[in-house]
């Protein structure tokens, strides 16, 4: 098993803290990690993006240029990463805001609305989360005991009490993912 | 999964970690990205709690290096880290360290160059590392990590070896390994050296407070009488040998019937091993050879692998060519060796670099 994902978006989507979260359920689930940021000059309303890769084996390059897997929530992040999913590879996107939908016909397409269901829920801070839920949903890497211990380990203790409103947004993300194509 | 003492960690962070845990006396230094979270860590586990080890932010780097000087004229463990543009401002007290004979550990967290740069990774400070570093003819110890893992262990081999030789070690890393996260084994907390350890251990040289029946210890690198100058560049020298013969340190991968090897350190070397796996995917015997000690280097095993005929050398560096003149002083002409780089804060992928060994070498056999 070896799943490399990018997830890109804007700074303050929770884009690093949602790869946090999948590095730490996969150290739970006794896979090699690597949790590789962007750390250049981004900053809320920036992009960023981070690269996860999870292995059973030891993981050679940190650093890589195309995906099994790319989380897309913003439409830089959509012309920057759709060419560099690989064929037969997944593509998941938030809609909102993109104004140019993937094209792509050698790949699975997913989409979701969690911008929408979060303001539903009236908490924009399950955003990640929820886009989490839509990932595992189609791509189950990690189970979901070890995904709920790994948001406990990313979280401090303080914020321990939204432990299960995130777990909630979790399996929401599941429910209301599409697959487009 | 049992829940073991792995942790999951950024290579910055685990630097402050493994610090503490090795008993770190004192961390002086001045933020700049991309090693910050160093000093954040170690404000943030606030050690002078606990072990009593000091963390102080400097007014500067030059600042920090001094501080340091002060602290390893004690036979404190002290260190320092930072980035390409404050390892220059360092480079004054990096050459008085050696000249004076004075261990400590410094961490350089490489950037693209030259100047104020960019803030992605680089290998860009190869040649400052380890062909001097400041004035006068010096060697640091330079360990390459490669990994956050490394990152932890090299904090401990680095004293161990400054301390053994009594000079100025340097873990040379870069911004993906400082700011990546893996999984990583801490070690278990040691205590620091007491003050009679250090007396027991540093007392020939060290500034520990002169008792009468010693001579006094003076921490200085000055000598004007030429003479005596050049017997203590002399000893520098005989040390430097000693380090080349006993601590070399390197990785070899596929090596054994390799054709081709490339050599590659730190995040590079990550690289080059998937364009190993790459390769040999294709039939190709490629081997990768990573020096762990970038000085010493590790010429001699090269050089073997030169004479029981591997056919060419890839040194690929993120920077425009600086190992790849040790590799070939290595290989003495015996067999082409080249040079595959990117610069700025561009990382190469394993395909560029197989490609480059196929241009630039493969394909022209």
């Amino acid at each position: 098993m070896k799943e490399t994902l990018i997830i890109a978006g804007f700074g303050g989507q929770g884009v690093l803290s949602m790869g946090k979260i999948l590095a730490y359920a996969g150290v739970m689930q006794d896979y090699e990690v690597t949790w590789m940021p962007s750390y250049g000059p981004e900053m809320r309303g920036g992009t960023a993006n981070v690269t996860v890769i999870l292995s059973d084996r030891r993981i050679s390059s940190p650093i890589a240029h195309v995906f099994d897997t790319a989380i897309i929530l913003n439409q830089q992040s959509m012309d920057k990463f759709e060419p560099l999913v690989k064929p037969g590879g997944t593509l998941i996107y938030d809609v909102n805001g993109i104004t140019r939908h993937p094209e792509r016909n050698d790949i699975k397409i997913c989409s979701i609305n969690a911008t929408e269901e979060c303001a539903k829920m009236g908490n924009a801070r399950l955003f990640n989360t929820m886009i989490l839920g839509g990932y595992l949903k189609v791509c189950p890497v990690v189970t979901m005991d070890n995904v709920m211990a790994g948001l406990k380990k990313s979280l401090p203790e303080r914020a321990w009490k939204m432990l299960p409103q995130n777990e909630e947004a979790i399996r929401h993300g599941g429910e209301i993912i599409v697959e487009v194509r | 999964m049992a829940d073991k003492e792995v942790k999951l960690m950024k290579g910055n962070e685990v630097i402050a970690h493994a610090a503490i845990r090795y008993g770190c006396d004192g961390y002086f230094g001045y933020p700049i990205t991309p090693q910050s979270e160093v000093m954040e860590t170690l404000m943030e586990l606030k050690p002078w709690e606990t072990t009593g080890m000091v963390v102080l932010q400097a007014e500067s780097e030059i600042a920090s290096i001094n501080m340091v000087y002060g602290g390893a004229a004690t036979g404190k463990r002290v260190m320092t880290s930072s980035s390409s543009p404050g390892i220059s401002l360092m480079s004054e007290g990096l050459s008085y360290l050696a000249g004076a004979e004075l261990p400590c550990l410094i961490v350089n967290c490489q950037r693209g160059g030259p100047g104020l740069g960019t803030i992605q990774p680089s290998q860009g400070d190869y040649f400052q590392a380890c062909k001097g570093g400041g004035h006068g003819d010096f060697h640091m110890i330079v360990l390459a990590p490669n990994s956050v893992q490394e990152m932890h262990d090299f904090v401990a081999l680095g004293f161990d070896l400054a301390f053994k030789y009594r000079n100025p070690a340097m873990i040379l890393a870069d911004g993906a390994i400082g700011q990546m996260m893996e999984k990583v084994t801490l070690s278990p907390q040691r205590p620091r050296k007491t003050d009679e350890e250090i007396v027991r251990e540093c007392g020939e040289w060290a500034a520990t407070g002169k008792t009468p029946d010693r001579k006094r210890n003076i921490a200085t690198s000055l000598e004007l009488r030429s003479e005596e100058m050049e017997k203590i560049n002399l000893r520098l020298q005989a040390k430097y040998r000693t380090l080349e013969e006993n601590e070399v340190r390197y990785e070899a991968i596929g090596c054994d019937d390799a054709d081709y090897v490339i050599v590659a350190f730190g995040s590079s070397a990550r690289i080059c091993s998937a364009t190993v796996e790459l390769a040999r995917e294709e039939g190709l015997k490629v081997g990768l050879l990573r020096p762990i000690t970038l000085y010493p280097f590790p010429a001699k095993p090269i050089a073997e692998l030169a004479a029981r005929g591997v056919k060419g050398f890839l040194s690929a560096e993120l920077n425009a060519g600086q190992m790849v003149t040790d590799v070939r002083l290595a290989v003495n002409g015996k067999v082409p060796v080249e040079h595959y780089g990117r610069q700025g804060g561009i990382v190469f992928t394993p395909d560029e670099v197989l490609d480059a060994l196929k241009t630039k070498i493969i394909n022209k056999q």
